[in-house]
């Protein structure tokens, strides 16, 4: 154990030797996550383990080791700080709000109490990992059933309360949502989400193995080229491999038409929620067409199946480009005529503009990543911050609006579409030659960490794994940009109208499964 | 026997403009759309089918339907056809017609309030605002063609207004501005865009649809087909506002008034494909604009 007390430094899929990673104690753990995100980093990752650290990691029945992943996006450098608690610590969150999700995840999954917590709650509702213990002292042989928890409440006489969910009206995921109003108002709104919850952190330890990858792809179903992408960074680093620059035009192109897909759907549900038909017509068809064209990559729709640890499944021969390019043009006009007719109806703007606003403070305070942060004029964007892959050579340029409302998500979307548009044009035109799949072999080196991080569409994808002293993995932990986002959705709705929920809603248009894990 | 010609049309042909409205709006949409039938297809599978009642409700759910549906069937009674008088008519029957609208509405209302759900209870007020403002509005209306025409009865007023048409002078601003503002009730209290949106699943959104969440079997079939008169007598007061007819052959009357109500729910059709919802708060805006341009429309005919 070394006495030095700065947290270690790493690139994006760099490979950390465990024994390089300092560990604190939990005060300087805490001076160090506070001051590294007073100094512009963000919390990518804050979880526990039940092993601790040394030459080689070994497990443990009473310690859990916090490992907390801190980018700093203007240097592309991760910070990793890792200290050990046992059955409770100081709540970062009492100031960190970022920490909240986090926090209440580590509780839930090890039974560790962050003292102080000012909201402290239940994130999915299951059993705590370690047998015996639980983080609320609930009864150790009762049931636990989602949402069934204390909620937060307005009082008074003209105060209502509605409860949505978990079952919707939509062909959508369970969630429960409830709101304090006062009449059509919305003060507060809270979402209670957990009802997805399968365990996969769980499943993928002791792992890679041949199911892991297909746990990874339906992560989140929407998102399946991003943590695909992700996980494959993770184990290429570990296994020190070289991806053929073909392999990561392949994917870049994918990460990208899988964005062009979803930002087009979310364009039409955006639409039609305020019942604008044309739009929401053209961009459910549209829709498909990007879907498509990642068929025509890989086969499948969704791109399941293309990304492999090494490179990809599929070689995209001379012809295939051409069309791929003939298809992505006429879609793209299409999109355009679609997207231009939204600013260019009052009746829509009237409904986009000044709705569901965050701001630019709330969302450096919450953590908020992705297309929802830009929205609101932060600058982040992990292609261009810890470039990876393609990205390296060029990068779409990072899109930005000011006014953090329903419109300005909207906006964004169009203007990612038009720049990713522009990207896979010039990337299938100036595609690497050579194979797309290294022959190196798949060899995960012990005791070591690596911290991965993808700009999914929704926003920042991070994976962290950790290996044990055989290479496999002792803790493999996901974020998805919905685990950050969701209380940015909460906060938006604060002092709406309760019919603008389902917009904002649809703004934002975060997973549930990629929440619940 | 003729008297009951139209109102036998109305009660066959009302859910008809509803597949009028949904083809035009599937073709702007680039779809084929659903079988014409299809509201009638939908009535018919409701009636087979059995309700279900919460434990929570009591009879005032149930009377709900029936007497909403009930109150809707007399409107068609008293609301004339463009130029042919409706087989009830006497003086100040548009009141009758504004508190039969009313009173289906109080029991719907109410039914959705003994559900005790927090959706239903919010899309009553909803209904019970809007329509407030909407009623000031249409009786502003029709005492401006009450006062033009100097006729008390709806089929009087509307008589006179297809016959005379635009004939007598400085009608047509006053025609305009009626029309504009019953344009605005008929979709306000049919739950169309941009009022309501008659197809959305969003419960928290929904006007008039989240009142009736929790109908099923007859009951929504009820409710339906009640909905599907409530469009056409409203659509009947508007059509009688504008259409123009001939007072004497029932048969070309008859034509022109079918191609008339034809024709809105075209009209219909097209502002829904071709707009968004307004945001909620703004609806009042909306109907006291209605309101407004049936008083300029009243001091018109006044001076």
């Amino acid at each position: 154990m070394m006495s030095d007390t700065k947290p270690a430094r790493m690139k994006n899929a760099g490979v950390l030797a465990l024994k390089d990673l300092t560990l604190l104690n939990i005060r300087e753990f805490e001076d160090s996550v506070t001051g590294s995100l007073s100094a512009g980093g963000r919390l990518c990752a804050l979880f526990g383990m039940p092993y601790r650290l040394g030459n080689s990691i070994m497990p443990s029945a009473d310690v859990i080791t916090l490992v907390a992943a801190i980018g700093h996006g203007r240097e592309g450098v991760i910070e990793v700080a890792a200290t050990e608690v046992k059955d409770s610590y100081p709540a970062l969150t009492r100031h960190l709000p970022q920490a909240n999700c986090f926090e209440r995840e580590i509780a839930e999954q090890w039974g560790v109490r962050p003292a102080g917590h000012p909201w402290f709650k239940p994130l999915r509702f299951h059993r705590c990992y370690r047998p015996g213990r639980d983080a609320w002292t609930r009864p150790l042989d009762g049931e636990i059933l989602p949402c069934v928890t204390d909620f937060f409440r307005v009082e008074g006489d003209e105060i209502h309360e509605v409860a949505v969910g978990p079952v919707h009206a939509g062909i959508i995921e369970p969630g429960h949502f409830r709101f304090q109003c006062h009449g059509e108002r919305v003060f507060h709104l809270e979402i209670a989400l957990g009802y997805q919850h399968r365990g996969v952190e769980r499943a993928v330890t002791k792992g890679p193995d041949k199911r892991t990858l297909h746990y990874m792809e339906t992560l989140a179903g929407d998102t399946t080229v991003g943590h695909a992408t992700a996980y494959c960074q993770v184990i290429e680093a570990l296994s020190g491999m070289d991806v053929p620059a073909r392999a990561e035009d392949i994917r870049a192109v994918a990460l990208e038409l899988e964005r062009c897909a979803n930002h087009t759907g979310d364009l039409g549900a955006l639409a039609a929620d305020v019942g604008f038909l044309p739009t929401s017509s053209y961009c459910g068809a549209l829709r498909g067409d990007f879907l498509n064209m990642t068929a025509l990559i890989c086969g499948n729709r969704f791109g399941r199946g293309l990304a492999r640890p090494g490179g990809v499944s599929f070689d995209m021969d001379g012809s295939r480009g051409d069309d791929l390019v003939e298809r992505l043009e006429r879609t793209f006009r299409g999109v355009k005529g679609a997207a231009e007719l939204l600013w260019e109806t009052p009746s829509v703007m009237a409904r986009f503009e000044d709705t569901g606003r965050l701001s630019k403070r709330m969302c450096r305070e919450l953590g908020v990543v992705g297309m929802a942060a830009r929205a609101s004029g932060v600058e982040m964007d992990v292609r261009s911050e810890f470039p990876f892959g393609a990205y390296r050579i060029s990068r779409p340029p990072v899109r930005t609006w000011f006014s953090g409302d329903v419109y300005a998500r909207a906006r964004v979307r169009w203007m990612e579409i038009e720049a990713s548009y522009e990207f896979i044009r010039q990337r299938i035109r100036g595609l690497s030659k050579g194979p797309v799949m290294t022959d190196a072999p798949l060899e995960p080196s012990p005791d070591s960490m690596v911290v991965s991080l993808v700009e999914g569409w929704r926003g920042e994808i991070c994976h962290v794994a950790i290996t044990d002293q055989d290479g496999r993995f002792a803790r493999y932990k996901v974020v998805d940009p919905s685990f950050h986002n969701w209380m940015g959705l909460q906060m938006a709705l604060r002092d709406q109208q309760i019919s603008d929920f389902p917009l904002c809603n649809k703004s934002f248009n975060l997973s549930y499964c990629g929440h619940d894990l | 026997m003729r008297s009951l010609f139209f109102p036998l049309l109305a009660l066959i042909f009302s859910p008809f403009l509803l597949s009028i409205i949904n083809r035009t709006k599937a073709i702007a949409g680039g779809r084929k759309g659903a079988p014409l039938l299809q509201p009638y297809l939908d009535l018919m599978k409701l009636l087979r089918k059995g309700a279900v009642y919460s434990r929570t409700t009591t009879w005032v759910f149930k009377a709900g339907p029936v007497i909403g549906l009930a109150a809707t069937v007399m409107c068609v009674f008293i609301v004339p056809f463009g130029a042919q008088a409706a087989p009830f008519a006497f003086p100040g029957d548009f009141v009758l017609l504004a508190y039969l609208l009313g009173l289906a509405r109080f029991f719907v209302i109410s039914a959705a309030m003994d559900t005790g759900s927090s959706f239903e209870a919010m899309g009553a007020s909803r209904e019970a605002a809007f329509s407030a403002l909407a009623e000031p509005a249409l009786f502003i209306a029709l005492a401006a063609v009450a006062r033009k025409t100097g006729e008390l009865s709806m089929s009087g007023m509307f008589h006179v207004m297809s016959v005379q048409g635009l004939d007598a002078g400085g009608n047509l601003p006053v025609v305009l501005l009626i029309s504009a503002a019953l344009l605005i009730i008929f979709l306000t209290e049919n739950a169309r865009i941009p009022v309501d949106d008659p197809n959305t699943h969003l419960e928290l959104t929904m006007i008039h649809e989240v009142m009736v969440l929790d109908h099923g079997g007859m009951d929504l079939a009820f409710i339906q087909y009640g909905s599907a008169l409530k469009l056409w007598v409203l659509g009947a007061v508007l059509m009688g506002c504008v259409m123009p007819g001939s007072g004497a052959s029932w048969w070309i009357d008859a034509v022109l008034f079918m191609s008339g109500m034809s024709g809105l729910a075209v009209l219909t059709g097209v502002i829904e494909s071709s707009m968004a919802r307004l945001r909620l708060v703004r609806l009042p805006q909306l109907l006291t604009g209605a309101g407004g341009l049936a008083a300029l429309a009243l001091i018109l005919v006044m001076r």
